[in-house]
C-alpha cells in the first residue's frame, strides 16, 4: 500500500492548481459560461501548454505518460473550480476509447491533436430510450461497400456540441439490448448526414443530442472490435466515473471548506451559525462523506487497469455508489447550511450542488449501480 | 377512535374534486404537472374562479367571506387542489394578511384590504427577512420613523417572494432602535409597492428562476394609517401570522402528486430491460416514500382536528413536525421524479426552449420528451422548502424547546 504521491504528480498538481486560482475565480467562470461554446478557447490553450490534455497518453504519442492517478490529480483540481472545457469528453472519454480501441495508425493520427487541442472528441453512446443501459443500441451501422453508414439518435451527448470527432456506438448486429453486435465508430462531427444540437446542462456544463441521417464512414473509422464494442464501451465508461469521482471529490472540498467559512462567519442569535452543535455535527458528517469518497475515488484510480473485468465492473459500481451518495449529502447540506444564499445563481455553492445533480445522472445514477453490485451478492 | 374520514367528508372531497376538475383549466394543469411553476396569470384566474365559488378564502370566518369550513375540510381542499394539480392559492393573501387584519386590522384596513386579498386584486408579498435577519428574525434594522401622520422607511428586504409580482407589502419594520427587548420596537406596515422609493431587484435562483427578490427602501412614505396593530407591537402580528393556520405547511398533496407523475414516468421509462415501474429498486422506493406519507397524513389529521392549536392557544409545536417531515418528503418525491427521468433530466431543456421561443431549428434533434423538459426543476427549487418558514434546524429547535423541555 502507498498513498504517497510521486514528485511529478505534486508538480501536475500544483501547477494545475496555479493555473486554476489565476484564471478559474467564481467571476472568471461566470464569463467563460457566458462565451459562445459555454467554456474558455484561453484556458483550453493553457492546459494544452501545461501538458494537461497529454496526461493519460504515452510519451510516444507526445503524452506525458500518466495514468489514472494523474488523472485523478487533474479532475480533483477541476472539481474544485468547477472547470467547463471538455476534458472529460475529449482527453478522458475519447482519450480512453483510443487508448483501448484504437489501432497504432489511429492513434498516431488522432492522439497528438488530442494532446495539444487542436482536436476534441466527444463520447456519442447513450441514447434517448436507453437510460443507464449501455448495451442498449438502437443506432445502425451497415455495411456499405468497404464501408458502413449510420443511421440513429445519441441523446445527452457531453459536449457532443463542439467535438471535431465522434466516438459513435451502432448496432451492426442482433436486437436493441443484446450485448454482442455494438460498434464503436469514429464519425467526422462535420460528415455529411450529422446533425447536432447544443444546449446547457442545469450545471452549465454542455451536451448535445446529436442525430445521425445516412452516415458514411470508411473501414478505417472502426474503432475496436467489430460487433464486440461492449467492452470497450464498459472500459470508457469506467474511465469517466473514475475522472467523475475526482471531480466530484475536488467539488464536496469546496463546497465543505465554503461551508465551514460560512458557520463561522455568519451570525444569528448574536453568534456564529457554526456555534450551534446542529452545525457542527453536520458540517463534521460532511466530511466523513467526503473522506470516503476520497478513499473511492482512489479506489477507482487504482482499479481502471484491473485486467479481471468483473472485479473492475464491480469495483468501479462502488465508487459511483458510495461518491453519488456523498456528493448528494455534502451537497444538499451545503445548501442548507447557506440558508437563502446557498438558493441562488449568484452565489457558488449552488453551482457545485448542481455539478453534483448531473454527477449522479452521470454514467449510472446510485440505484443503477446499487443493482450492479447487489447482482454479484453470493 | 375512527380514523377514517366520515361520509360528510367524503362528500365534501368528491365537491371539490368535481369542481375543480370542471374548473381548472386543462393547460394550466398540464403546465404545472410538467413541473411549471404556475404563471402570475394562472394563479389570479384560479384563484378568482376559487373566489366566486366562495372558495378562496377557504380559512377566514364566514363573516369576512370564508367558506366556515372545519379544519379537516380545509385540509382536505388543499390537499385536492394540490393533487389536481392546480395553482396554490396566493399564500401571502389568504393564510396571511387576510388573517392578520381580521384579527388586528381596524375597520377601515379591513374593508379596503380583504375582498381584494381575496380575489387576488392585490397581489401581496411578505417583507420580513433581511440580509442580517434570517432565523434571527428580530435582528431586523429596517427603519421607520415617525414624521407627522406618516412613517418614513429605509433600509432592505431580501428573499421577497414574488415582489415583482406585487402590489402591496407588508414588512416588518423598526420603530423603536432604543427598545429594551429587540422584539418590543417592531412595526407591522402595510406599503404599496409602487410609493416613490422602492426599488426591487430580482434574485435568480438556482433552478433558472426568478421568484426572489431584494427590496429597497429609500425614504418611503407610508401614513400611519397602513400600520396593523399598536406602535411597536408589531412583533405580536408577526408571531401571530407564522403561527396561524399550518394546516397547509406539510404540503401532502404535492408530495403524492409528484410521486404519481414519478410513477407515471416510470411506466413510459425503460431500464435493465423491462419498464421502470417493473424495478425492484424503484418499487421499494415508492412504497418508502408512500408509507411515509401515509403516516405524515395521519398526524397532520391528529394535528388538524385538534385545532391547529394547544389548549392555550398558542401554535401547536407540532406543526414543526408537519413542516419537518412535510418538506423532507416534498423533497424526496420531487428527487424521485428526477431520478426517473433519468440522463434526461442533467439537461436544461426547458431553459433551451424558451430561449428558442418553442420551437427547435427544423433541421436540428428535438429536445427531450415533455416530462423531462423540468424534471429536474422542482428538485432544485424545493430545497429551499427546508430553509424558508423556519428552517428545519430552526423548527426542531422549537421541538426541542417547547415539547422537549430541553
Ligand atoms: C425560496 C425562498 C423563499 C422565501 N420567501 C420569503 C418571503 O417571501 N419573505 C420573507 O420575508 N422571507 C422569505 N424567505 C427567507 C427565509 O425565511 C429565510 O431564508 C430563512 O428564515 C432563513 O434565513 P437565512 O436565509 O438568513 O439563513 P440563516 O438564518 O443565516 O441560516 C443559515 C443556516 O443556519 C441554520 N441556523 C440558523 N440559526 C440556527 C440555530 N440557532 N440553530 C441551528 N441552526 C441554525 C439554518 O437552519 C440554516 O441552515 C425565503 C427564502 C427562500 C429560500
Amino acid at each position: 500500500m502507498d498513498f504517497e504521491y510521486s514528485d511529478d504528480q505534486r508538480m501536475l498538481a500544483d501547477s494545475v492548481a496555479r493555473l486554476l486560482s489565476d484564471r478559474y475565480t467564481f467571476d472568471a467562470r461566470r464569463l467563460y459560461l457566458k462565451e459562445g461554446s459555454g467554456w474558455s478557447a484561453a484556458l483550453w490553450e493553457q492546459y494544452a501548454e501545461l501538458g494537461l490534455l497529454g496526461v493519460p497518453f504515452a510519451e510516444a504519442h507526445g503524452g506525458f505518460g500518466g495514468g489514472a492517478v494523474d488523472v485523478m490529480m487533474v479532475m480533483e483540481a477541476f472539481g474544485r473550480s468547477l472547470v467547463l472545457e471538455p476534458f472529460l469528453a475529449s482527453v478522458v472519454l475519447g482519450g480512453a476509447a483510443l487508448r483501448h480501441g484504437g489501432t497504432a495508425a489511429q492513434q498516431a493520427e488522432l492522439l497528438p491533436r488530442v494532446i495539444d487541442g487542436s482536436l476534441k472528441l466527444a463520447f456519442a453512446h447513450g441514447e434517448r430510450q436507453a437510460r443507464y443501459d449501455l448495451s442498449d443500441v438502437l443506432t445502425t451501422a451497415a455495411r456499405d461497400g468497404a464501408g458502413w453508414v449510420l443511421e440513429g439518435a445519441k441523446s445527452v451527448v457531453f459536449h457532443g456540441d463542439c467535438a471535431d470527432r465522434l466516438v459513435v456506438s451502432a448496432r451492426t448486429a442482433g436486437d436493441r439490448c443484446d450485448a454482442g453486435g455494438i460498434t464503436l465508430f469514429l464519425v467526422d462531427a462535420a460528415a455529411a448526414g450529422v446533425a447536432r444540437r447544443g444546449y446547457a446542462l442545469h450545471d452549465g456544463m454542455r451536451a448535445a443530442e446529436i442525430s445521425l441521417s445516412g452516415v458514411r464512414v470508411g473501414a478505417d473509422a472502426v474503432l475496436g472490435p467489430v460487433d464486440g464494442g461492449l467492452a470497450l464501451v464498459e472500459r470508457i465508461t469506467e474511465a469517466g466515473i473514475a475522472a467523475m469521482a475526482a471531480e466530484m471529490v475536488g467539488a464536496m472540498e469546496a463546497m465543505h471548506a465554503m461551508t465551514l467559512d460560512y458557520a463561522k462567519t455568519r451570525q444569528q442569535f448574536g453568534k456564529p451559525i457554526g456555534s450551534n452543535q446542529v452545525v457542527q455535527h453536520r458540517l463534521a458528517e460532511m466530511l466523513v462523506e467526503l473522506e470516503q469518497a476520497r478513499s473511492m475515488a482512489m479506489l477507482a484510480a487504482m482499479t481502471l487497469d484491473e485486467p479481471d473485468d468483473a472485479e473492475r465492473a464491480r469495483a468501479i459500481s462502488m465508487v459511483k455508489l458510495a461518491v453519488g451518495q456523498a456528493a448528494r449529502f455534502v451537497s444538499q447540506n451545503a445548501v442548507q447550511l447557506h440558508g437563502g444564499i446557498g438558493m441562488t445563481e449568484e452565489y457558488a455553492v449552488g453551482h457545485y450542488f448542481r455539478r453534483a445533480m448531473v454527477f449522479e445522472h452521470s454514467f449510472g445514477d446510485s440505484a443503477h449501480h446499487l443493482q450492479r453490485i447487489a447482482a454479484t451478492v453470493r | 377512535m375512527d380514523l377514517r374520514f366520515t361520509d360528510a367528508e367524503a362528500a365534501f372531497r368528491e365537491e371539490v374534486r368535481a369542481f375543480i376538475r370542471d374548473r381548472l383549466p386543462a393547460d394550466t394543469r398540464e403546465r404545472l404537472r410538467l413541473g411549471h411553476a404556475p404563471r402570475k396569470e394562472d394563479t389570479v384566474a384560479w384563484q378568482r374562479i376559487l373566489n366566486a365559488k366562495g372558495w378562496a378564502a377557504y380559512s377566514w370566518p364566514k363573516e369576512h367571506g370564508g367558506p366556515g369550513w372545519s379544519a379537516v375540510q380545509r385540509m382536505i381542499f388543499l390537499e385536492e387542489n394540490l393533487l389536481a394539480p392546480a395553482p396554490e392559492l396566493l399564500s401571502f393573501n389568504i393564510t396571511m394578511i387576510g388573517p392578520v387584519l381580521i384579527q388586528f386590522g381596524t375597520p377601515a384596513q379591513k374593508a379596503r384590504f380583504l375582498a381584494r386579498a381575496a380575489n387576488l386584486d392585490d397581489w401581496w408579498c411578505q417583507g420580513f427577512s433581511e440580509p442580517g435577519a434570517g432565523s434571527d428574525l428580530a435582528s431586523l434594522k429596517t427603519s421607520a420613523k415617525r414624521e407627522g401622520d406618516e412613517y418614513v422607511v429605509n433600509g432592505q428586504k431580501i428573499w421577497t417572494s414574488t415582489a415583482h409580482n406585487a402590489d402591496w407589502i407588508f414588512a416588518l419594520v423598526r420603530t423603536n432602535p432604543q427598545a429594551a427587548k429587540r422584539q418590543e420596537g417592531i412595526s407591522f406596515l402595510l406599503i404599496d409597492m409602487k410609493t416613490p422609493g422602492i426599488t426591487v431587484r430580482p434574485i435568480i435562483s438556482i433552478d433558472g428562476s426568478h421568484h426572489l427578490n431584494e427590496v429597497f427602501f429609500d425614504d418611503v412614505r407610508v401614513p400611519v394609517e397602513q400600520r396593523v396593530g399598536e406602535e411597536n407591537r408589531g412583533w405580536d402580528v408577526a408571531k401571530f401570522l407564522l403561527g396561524n393556520e399550518r394546516t397547509g405547511i406539510a404540503r401532502l398533496g404535492k408530495s403524492r402528486e409528484r410521486v404519481d407523475f414519478a410513477k407515471q414516468i416510470a411506466r413510459e421509462t425503460r431500464a435493465g430491460g423491462r419498464a421502470l415501474i417493473e424495478d425492484e429498486g424503484f418499487r421499494q422506493r415508492v412504497a418508502r416514500l408512500e408509507t411515509e406519507i401515509k403516516a405524515l397524513e395521519l398526524t397532520q389529521l391528529r394535528v388538524v382536528s385538534a385545532g391547529g392549536k394547544r389548549a392555550d392557544g398558542k401554535p401547536d409545536p407540532f406543526s414543526s413536525i408537519l413542516k419537518i417531515k412535510g418538506t423532507e418528503l416534498q423533497q424526496a418525491a420531487t428527487e424521485l421524479v428526477m431520478d426517473a427521468a433519468g440522463p434526461l433530466a442533467m439537461p436544461a431543456w426547458a431553459r433551451e426552449l424558451a430561449a428558442l421561443g418553442g420551437e427547435p431549428p427544423p433541421n436540428e434533434p428535438v429536445p427531450g420528451p415533455d416530462w423531462a423538459a423540468r424534471a429536474a426543476v422542482p428538485y432544485l427549487f424545493l430545497r429551499a422548502a427546508s430553509i424558508y418558514g423556519g428552517s428545519n434546524e430552526i423548527q426542531k429547535n422549537i421541538l426541542t424547546k417547547a415539547v422537549l423541555g430541553l
